[in-house]
Order: structure tokens, then C-alpha cells, then sequence
């Protein structure tokens, strides 16, 4: 087994060195080894929570079979290296969608569910693993668990959101939800700041099944927060002549050697997009996958960040801090120069979460991304955390690659019950950052 | 299928699958047959039956495609995917090794080719596609085992080709190039890798337009031409 630097995160930053394990087949056993063990999906978390430097990183994209459909009931049981794409090009034509997608198709079964991860319908579907029937967890003493809300549910609450460090999903049996066609009919408004986000936000979440705001960060003072209100129901219509899928889309063929993401860069980006919608609301009816992953028609576009990476930062706080934080948030970034280039605000709904670790719970959530600047930008995201921690919130793991064990404890209070169901012979770079 | 859970046989599988044909996947591991069969069906193959075979037993060769024929009612194309691939430096040590690898990817393809052929001119129509790789095109100093093995079965079907034409039967050779697959895993990837979904595209184009010869992707067309031209003067100096 030799070590290899060719796995990433969907950041860039920071890099690890691997021994990777391909998986092929799901009756096989773990690979028999020193190192500790991490499984890796499709490299689409952003941080270092699929990075597992120095030690046996188990690529599963090659556990990637079905291996049951209930075209009745719309139960899917299979392997959890296959991509979302994959599940839903083969469903969609027989009218069946994902419960729960998040802004990329491009992520493994598996990685969705050690991540618990979250869409636009949060608000109405809570998350990935509130729709995962059962599941199979492979354990590197070679015993394998079958695991459910009703069986071994303590395995089951700490593998979803689980941060892949419960052992190995094997395979899943996900509830598909039945749709009429690949449609989405979609409505955006332009706003004019952070308060009537709320109240598109608090009207929308009632009729809309699909809800999120883009938000322009070269906005300050009393525009703060104004950008595109997104909000969409999958079209009612069963006539067959919508607008059709993408094409083979757009790639970024190598990394860019500088970034092209500049503070002003940004700013211009940013405003363009916000002036781009003429009129204030727009509707028409689309493909689902432009509507749900934009930007999957651009194969690596991380690349543009240059070398040094980019770093996401997404965090939740409860309602009543929402407005506060997220205009806070936005100030302090613009106070230290930084830009985030993508940002994207959300109110999540009531649903409790089933994992022990999973991100999502009731408030309010503000995704940024920066260009990694190093040093200043840490600074900055230590300071976020502070407000972040203050105001009872939490900063998701999946996104990130510096908080410190201190925060991380304090936002996931839940951690050292995790502890006891982490296989010992499994482990992560962001675990041992955060926990030791 | 033969070799059914090599890469691109089941990738190739996956294609047919979701057209709705039946199919009768051979190979050495049960658990892995048994896995692609239910992705298969769920994908939407009118029928799906394994056979769980070493295709080094030649002996059993026979039987089995009886078996296929009675279980699906006919054939109308076979896919012949097995291989390994070789260790080129183990080989040089090692007579015993070097003739196990020529039968594993020459003679057992041959003995097995020997009653397809007979099953295809007796049906007098179908397709018989074997994959063989662009290593069979000129022998080269880092796996000249592999690449004279796949040669003798790109020989040999050259031939059969010929032999097959007037009764309507059609030959497919198929000679990817590399292939990111587990055959592959511990060697370092470059530019010209690709998956196995992609071979297994051209695959079914090939078929669909019932084609001879295949190199996958087309650019190892021209690779290889320029390999075939070189002198050997000039060819035995580099190290390839």
C-alpha cells in the first residue's frame, strides 16, 4: 500500500496524505492494517471531515449497486457508494424523487447520511437521515449491525451524522418520494433586505416546498442581507414537453494558479448577479437539476480558488438571535476585508434531528464561502464562532477545517456519547483536531 | 457476460440492463455475481442468472454455455471479460507464473471462443466481442506478457472474423486503453485514464453498429498506429 495526496476536499484545504483502500465488493471484509481508517465518498465536504492524513482513507465509490426497488412504495435499498445522480437519473424517469438533496447530486449515499445533510425543504422534510429506513454499519472487528430506528437505534442515531466514524455504511433503504414529473416551477423574488428575507422567508415556507435566499455580501448598512429569494414546488402538470436537463455542462480543467477570487472580484460578482433579475419577481418552470444544483455545470469549479483552497463557514443560531448574527456575521467579514462569494441563508423548520451529531435544528442558517487567506480569515472565523457560541448556535462540521475542540464541544454537547459508538480502529483529521 | 464482475463487464452490464435485455453473468466470485444481479434487475434487465465458473477450467466451459442458452433461450451477444493483469517483473522470474497468466488471458479465452463460434455459425447471427487492450498491438519491455497474450487472442480473432462473416456473425475486438478499475488500483493514474463507464459507452456503440475492431477511447487509434510504425531499431531502445 503506498500513500497518495490525490484525495482532496471539496475546499482544497487543508491537504492530507492517504493510504487509500478501494472498495469493490460489500461482503468483503475491512482491509486488515495499522493505520486508522476513514471512509471516503466522493470528496464533497469541504473541510478535513473526509480526510484522514497519515492514515487509510476506504474509497467506496466502488460499492456503488442497487439492490432492491420498491416501485410501489418507493423503498430503495443500495450500496452507499453511489452518488445521488445515480439514484435520481434512475428514479426520476419512473417518477420518483430524493427525499432530500442537497446543492450538489455529486455526493455518495453514504457521505449524506455521516453527514445528516440538509436541503432547501428542511423546513418540510427535515433531514437525509429522517428518510433512511435502515441501514447496514460494517464494523472493523468484522461484525456487521443492522440498524433502524427501532433496531440498535443507539447505532443508528450515532451513524447518521456520524461523521463516518461509526464504522462503514454498507448499504442504506431510503424512502423515495413520488413526483409527477422532473419539473420545478420556481418563483424569484429580489429583495431589499434582511428583514423582508424574513418575510418572504415566514410566508414562503407555508405554500413552498422548496425554499433559500442567495444573499449579495457587497451589500452593507440598511440593504444588508438583500439578494434572490428562491422558492419552488415541483411542477403539478403532467405534460410532457418541459424544458429539458443540462447538457455536459462546463469544467475547470486544471487549478487555477492564483486565486481569481478577489475581494473585488467578488463585489462585482456579487452585485452583477443581484442587478441581473430585472423585475422583481420572476416564475417560470425548470429542470430539476438547475434548479437544485447550479453548480454542478461547472466540474470543479474549486479550482478557481487557486492553491491555497477555500474555506466554507455555515452555522445555525436559534430564531430570535437570526436577524442579529447574520447582520453581524456579514459586518465583521466586510470589517476584515473578507468576502464570502457564495452566501446562501435558509430558516430551517422544526424537525429534531435523528443523529446524535447532526447539524441542523431549528433556526436560522447563513452558508459563506471565502478564498483562503490564511491567518486573517482564521482570525475572523474565531470570532464568528464566539458570536456563533454566544447566541446558542452551532458551525457545521461537514464545512469546516479550523473551529477549535473548545467550540465544537459546546455546539455539539452530544459529542461524548459519539465517543462511545466510534469504531476503534476509524478516525479523521478533524476528529483528531477536534477531539484528540 | 464472462468475467461479469471485471469493470467494464459491469458497466457494459449496466447499459444492456437498463434496455431491458436478459443476462448471464459469468464469474469466479459468488457474493460479487449475486450483487450485480440485483443492481441489474433493479436497473430493469428483463431477466438476470449467474454462473459461478473459473474460466481457467476449461473443462467446464461447455456446459456452462448450454446452460446459458437453455436458462436465457439464446444468444445474441457474448462478451468475453476475464483477465488479469499480469506482473510483468514476477513473470520474468517465473516460468510456472508467465504460463498461468498466458492461460488465464490466452487459452482459456481461446477454448472458450472455440464453442461460442460453433453456438454463433449454428445460430448464424449475433455477436461475439472480446476485450482484449492495445498492449496486444506491439509487445513492449513493461508487460510484454500481457501484451502477447492479447495479441494471440487479437490474432485469433482476426481470424475468426473472417471464418464468421459469411454466415452473418459478427466479431467485435475490443482494445482499451487504460482503465481506472481494480485491475488497475496500485498503478499511478495520468491523463490518459478513464472509467470504466466509458469504455463500457463505447462498448454498446460498437455493438449497436456492429463494428470489428474498437480502440477505446478512439485516440488510442493513433497511439497505437505511431507504436506499430516505429522502427524496431529505434523501438528496442525505449523503455516502454
Amino acid at each position: 500500500m503506498t500513500e497518495n495526496s490525490s484525495y482532496l476536499s471539496w475546499g482544497r484545504f487543508p491537504r492530507a496524505h492517504h493510504i487509500p483502500v478501494r472498495l469493490h465488493d460489500r461482503h468483503a471484509a475491512l482491509p486488515n492494517c495499522e493505520p486508522k481508517m476513514l471512509p471516503y465518498g466522493n470528496g464533497r465536504s469541504y473541510g478535513d471531515c473526509c480526510l484522514n492524513d497519515g492514515g487509510v482513507l476506504l474509497d467506496t465509490r466502488g460499492l456503488d449497486r442497487f439492490i432492491d426497488f420498491d416501485s410501489k412504495s418507493g423503498v430503495m435499498r443500495c450500496e452507499a457508494g453511489i452518488l445521488l445522480r445515480d439514484i435520481l437519473d434512475f428514479a426520476v424517469p419512473r417518477g420518483w424523487f430524493l427525499p432530500v438533496v442537497p446543492g450538489t447530486q455529486l455526493i455518495t449515499v453514504g457521505g449524506a447520511i455521516a453527514n445528516d445533510i440538509h436541503g432547501k425543504n428542511h423546513h418540510r422534510a427535515g433531514t437525509f437521515g429522517a428518510h433512511v429506513l435502515r441501514l447496514e454499519l460494517l464494523r472493523s472487528d468484522g461484525s456487521r449491525l443492522e440498524c433502524s430506528p427501532e433496531r440498535e437505534p443507539e447505532w443508528f442515531a450515532s451513524t447518521i451524522g456520524g461523521l463516518g466514524l461509526t464504522g462503514l455504511i454498507t448499504w442504506a433503504e431510503i424512502h423515495l418520494k413520488p413526483i409527477l414529473n422532473p419539473w420545478i416551477d420556481v418563483e424569484t423574488i429580489r429583495y431589499p433586505d434582511l428583514e423582508t428575507f424574513f418575510e418572504l422567508s415566514a410566508e414562503a415556507d407555508r405554500d413552498y416546498e422548496y425554499t433559500v435566499a442567495w444573499v449579495d455580501s457587497s451589500a452593507l448598512g440598511r440593504s444588508l442581507g438583500r439578494g434572490l429569494f428562491i422558492r419552488g414546488n415541483h411542477a403539478s402538470n403532467t405534460k410532457n414537453n418541459g424544458p429539458s436537463g443540462p447538457g455536459r455542462g462546463l469544467m475547470v480543467p486544471f487549478e487555477i494558479p492564483f486565486s481569481l477570487m478577489t475581494p473585488l472580484s467578488i463585489r462585482v460578482l456579487n452585485q452583477t448577479y443581484y442587478y441581473s433579475q430585472i423585475s422583481s419577481r420572476r416564475r417560470k418552470t425548470i429542470h430539476y437539476a438547475p434548479f437544485f444544483f447550479p453548480l454542478d455545470g461547472i466540474a470543479f469549479w474549486n479550482r478557481i480558488y487557486g492553491p491555497p483552497g477555500f474555506l466554507q463557514y455555515q452555522f445555525v443560531v436559534p430564531m430570535e438571535h437570526g436577524p442579529g448574527v447574520v447582520r453581524k456575521t456579514i459586518e465583521q467579514s466586510a470589517r476584515s476585508r473578507m468576502r464570502s462569494f457564495m452566501t446562501v441563508l435558509k430558516v430551517f423548520g422544526d424537525h429534531r434531528s435523528y443523529g446524535l451529531l447532526s447539524y441542523p435544528r431549528p433556526g436560522v442558517t447563513l452558508a459563506l464561502d471565502f478564498p483562503n487567506r490564511g491567518g486573517e480569515l482564521f482570525k475572523l472565523l474565531d470570532k464568528l464562532d464566539d458570536i456563533v457560541a454566544a447566541a446558542g448556535g452551532a458551525v457545521y462540521p461537514a464545512k469546516d477545517a479550523r473551529m477549535s475542540g473548545q467550540h465544537f464541544r459546546r455546539f455539539y454537547p452530544e459529542w461524548d456519547r459519539l465517543c462511545e459508538y466510534v469504531d476503534p480502529r476509524f478516525s479523521s483529521s478533524l476528529w483528531r483536531r477536534l477531539i484528540g | 457476460m464472462i468475467g461479469a464482475t471485471s469493470a467494464i463487464a459491469e458497466a457494459t452490464a449496466r447499459i444492456l440492463a437498463s434496455r431491458g435485455h436478459a443476462l448471464f453473468l459469468v464469474g469466479r466470485r459468488g457474493d460479487a455475481l449475486s450483487s450485480i444481479a440485483a443492481d441489474l434487475r433493479v436497473r430493469g434487465a428483463a431477466q438476470v442468472e449467474t454462473h459461478v465458473l473459473d474460466l481457467n477450467c476449461i473443462e467446464s466451459q461447455g456446459e456452462m454455455l448450454s446452460r446459458a442458452v437453455t436458462v436465457l433461450g439464446g444468444l445474441d451477444v457474448a462478451l468475453v471479460a476475464h483477465g488479469t493483469l499480469s506482473d510483468q517483473k514476477a513473470c520474468e522470474r517465473s516460468v510456472e507464473l508467465t504460463l498461468q497468466e498466458f492461460y488465464t488471458n490466452a487459452l482459456s479465452v481461446i477454448s472458450l471462443l472455440t464453442h461460442l463460434a460453433n453456438y454463433f455459425e449454428e445460430n448464424r447471427h449475433g455477436t461475439i466481442a472480446v476485450i482484449t487492450s492495445v498492449a496486444g498491438d506491439r509487445g513492449r519491455g513493461s508487460n510484454y506478457v500481457y501484451g502477447s497474450a492479447k495479441a494471440c487472442v487479437t490474432a485469433y480473432l482476426s481470424g475468426l472474423r473472417q471464418r464468421l462473416h459469411a454466415c452473418g456473425v459478427c466479431v467485435l475486438t475490443i482494445k482499451p486503453g487504460y482503465v481506472d478499475s481494480p485491475m488497475t488500483a496500485h498503478l499511478k493514474k495520468g491523463l490518459l485514464w478513464v472509467r470504466p463507464r466509458t469504455v463500457a459507452n463505447g462498448i454498446t456503440n460498437a455493438l449497436d453498429k456492429k463494428k470489428d475492431v474498437v480502440y477505446l477511447p478512439r485516440f488510442w487509434w493513433i497511439i497505437m498506429r505511431l507504436v506499430t510504425l516505429m522502427p524496431e531499431r529505434w523501438f528496442r531502445s525505449l523503455k516502454i
